[in-house]
């Protein structure tokens, strides 16, 4: 538990190299269900998820990792939100690898990050934002580590094992921030065509590094195009089909988190969920898996759970903020 | 000072904004801070440029929709680009953010910040805090850094448990030599005044009061010895022109409480 030290295979480039040139790079249909998508997943697996904070969270993929019981994963997300909470409660992931994590402002610090943090359940190793982005584009680039100059001189150095190196050129130290390799990417997108080209609208966050870094890639989209839809934009694509392993079409696939245009974040859901926890404790967590995770065999039946105003009313909110 | 005319957080956004200078990009975080970035675009920057930690440049933020998070479509607005998170402090890297707006759960007498855990055992934490998010990166990489926050004795504290965001670390060079080329905290706004550093040692020093409130009160409300500017200014206090606006940026009172 803690161990400050980093992983090696988290930033060997050779062994991630070696581990992409020997899976298939297939321009083959790649549409599957969300289980058979997710039976890709081990035990002990290292999952990178896309988005950021309630933002394009690929929440239908964690809700079945969540479902098939896997155990002792280790979780990396730039900001960390209630999808973190839910794979602590699960006693699904033994250490996170995030800069921050809570759900925001309004509901004050997350309860679940400091129960199942400071009990020692979870170990919580903290990069910062740009660290941990570069730390996804060390990856997509193959390279072992990133020049930078951020997290220098603070405590943060030893908490992920940053090391510094001498600039050749100007002699000056420089955080040499290392590449993460995960084992599987859990991606949501807006669009992608069946042979899995994605193309994301709004704020692109880190998923595009992130599906290149992976070895595993699973993509969930709010909507299947046609191929000469991606044809006819193809600078939209940020996420080639090649790079893809499977593709669930999955609407409303973040939600209550939010998807840039198509529908905002239900504020209320949230602090509906921080009530509980606020009332009963940690605990409370536990019933809200039954509920939203257990539960519910179908995706559709845990929109249905929201019901169909709720969800409408958080895509015509999209609408006016972004159109 | 009339305390009947405005509140603590009112306060600080007025103050904060009159920080902001015309023709700079600055990096703001939700809250108070983005309050006060958009109240000085609408006063007297108006070629100020917010730049947000989701990967965002140039927001409108639109009044009665302030965003709670950085990365979400409230904060991303009438935006004129979607960089990416990492590209966005990549801008700052490369020098284009001039001001860098934090707050701070722990602040010490040089001016770094904890937002980590309270406890001396990181792995180990008495509380943990959410933790650094952006902050570090814009302690490191702005040109400047100005600190928000309320004055509290529990939040000004001697040494903090866990450097986040580092300011000018232990003093004297101790920045510099630890790679950190750039930026640095020069101004702390508070709810009792405005703190800024002893241009050698970089320990704290007390460089204006807001009305009504003397050097004493704010060390009385420090947890370590502040320094004094060899002149204390008073400030301004918030005109009811710039409550106004102000207040019209949160109608709900989300953040003005």
């Amino acid at each position: 538990m803690g161990d400050p030290d980093l992983n090696p295979a988290e930033y060997d480039f050779i062994a991630a190299r070696r581990r992409v040139e020997a899976k298939p790079k297939s321009a083959a249909e790649k549409l599957t269900s969300l289980e058979e998508a997710v039976g890709r997943v081990k035990d002990g697996d290292h999952l990178s998820v896309g988005g950021c904070l309630f933002s394009r969270t690929p929440l239908a993929l964690v809700r079945e990792v969540l479902r098939q019981r896997r155990r002792a994963l280790t979780l990396s997300r730039n900001l960390t939100c209630t999808e973190g909470e839910l794979l602590m409660a699960a006693g699904a992931v033994s250490r996170v690898v995030t800069a921050w994590m809570s759900i925001g402002l309004p509901w004050g610090v997350s309860k679940i990050l400091r129960h199942y943090v400071e009990t020692g359940a979870v170990a919580l190793e903290e990069w910062s934002h740009l660290a941990l982005g570069l730390r996804f584009r060390a990856g997509a680039m193959g390279v072992p580590f990133l020049p930078a100059l951020t997290m220098l001189g603070s405590d943060l150095v030893g908490v992920g094992g940053l090391k510094t190196i001498q600039d050749p050129y100007t002699g000056e130290t420089l955080a040499a921030v290392p590449a993460l390799f995960p084992d599987v990417a859990l991606i949501h997108v807006h669009r992608a065509d069946v042979f899995g080209n994605c193309q994301i609208d709004g704020y692109p966050h880190m998923d595009a590094d992130i599906a290149r870094a992976a070895t595993t890639v699973l993509v969930t989209t709010e909507e299947i195009v046609p191929e000469e839809e991606t044809r006819r934009y193809p600078d939209r694509t940020v996420i080639p089909g090649l790079a893809v392993d499977a593709l669930v079409h999955v609407p409303f696939g973040s939600f209550p988190h939010e998807c840039y245009g198509l529908y905002e974040a239900d504020y209320d859901h949230f602090a509906e969920y921080t009530a509980a926890i606020d009332a009963r404790g940690p605990g409370a967590v536990g019933d809200y898996l039954e509920r939203y995770v257990y539960g519910p065999p179908a995706w559709t039946d845990y929109l249905d759970l929201f019901g169909s105003e709720r969800l409408a009313l958080q895509a015509k909110r999209a609408r006016e903020l972004t159109r | 000072m009339n305390t009947e005319r405005f509140n603590a957080a009112e306060l600080l956004a007025v103050i904060a904004a009159r920080q902001l200078r015309d023709d700079t990009a600055v990096f703001a975080g939700v809250g108070v801070p983005l309050l006060a970035a958009a109240l000085a675009k609408r006063r007297h920057a108006p070629r100020l440029t917010m730049v947000i930690e989701g990967g965002i440049i140039g927001p409108q933020i639109a009044p009665g929709r302030l965003p709670v998070s950085t990365n979400e479509m409230r904060a991303a607005h009438r935006a004129t680009m979607l960089p990416g998170i990492t590209d966005a402090f990549l801008f700052a890297q490369r020098g284009f953010v001039d001001v860098g707006f934090m707050g701070g759960a722990q602040i010490d007498q040089y001016g770094n910040i904890n937002t980590s855990v309270l406890g001396p055992d990181y792995w180990h934490p008495k509380v943990r805090l959410p933790g650094t998010g952006g902050a570090n990166d814009i302690a490191s990489l702005c040109r400047e850094v100005i600190i928000v926050t309320p004055h509290e004795k529990r939040r000004f504290v001697e040494r903090v448990d866990f450097v986040t965001s580092p300011a000018w670390l232990r003093g004297d060079g101790t920045r510099r030599a630890a790679g950190l080329l750039f930026g640095g905290v020069s101004r702390v706004v508070t709810t009792l005044g405005i703190l800024g550093f002893e241009p050698d040692s970089k320990r704290m020093r007390i460089e204006a009061t807001h009305p009504g409130v003397t050097a004493d009160v704010i060390r009385q409300n420090t947890g370590f010895a502040l320094l004094e500017a060899a002149q204390i200014e008073t400030t301004e206090p918030p005109s009811d022109d710039e409550l106004e606006m102000l207040r019209s940026l949160d109608p709900e009172r989300r953040f003005l409480g």
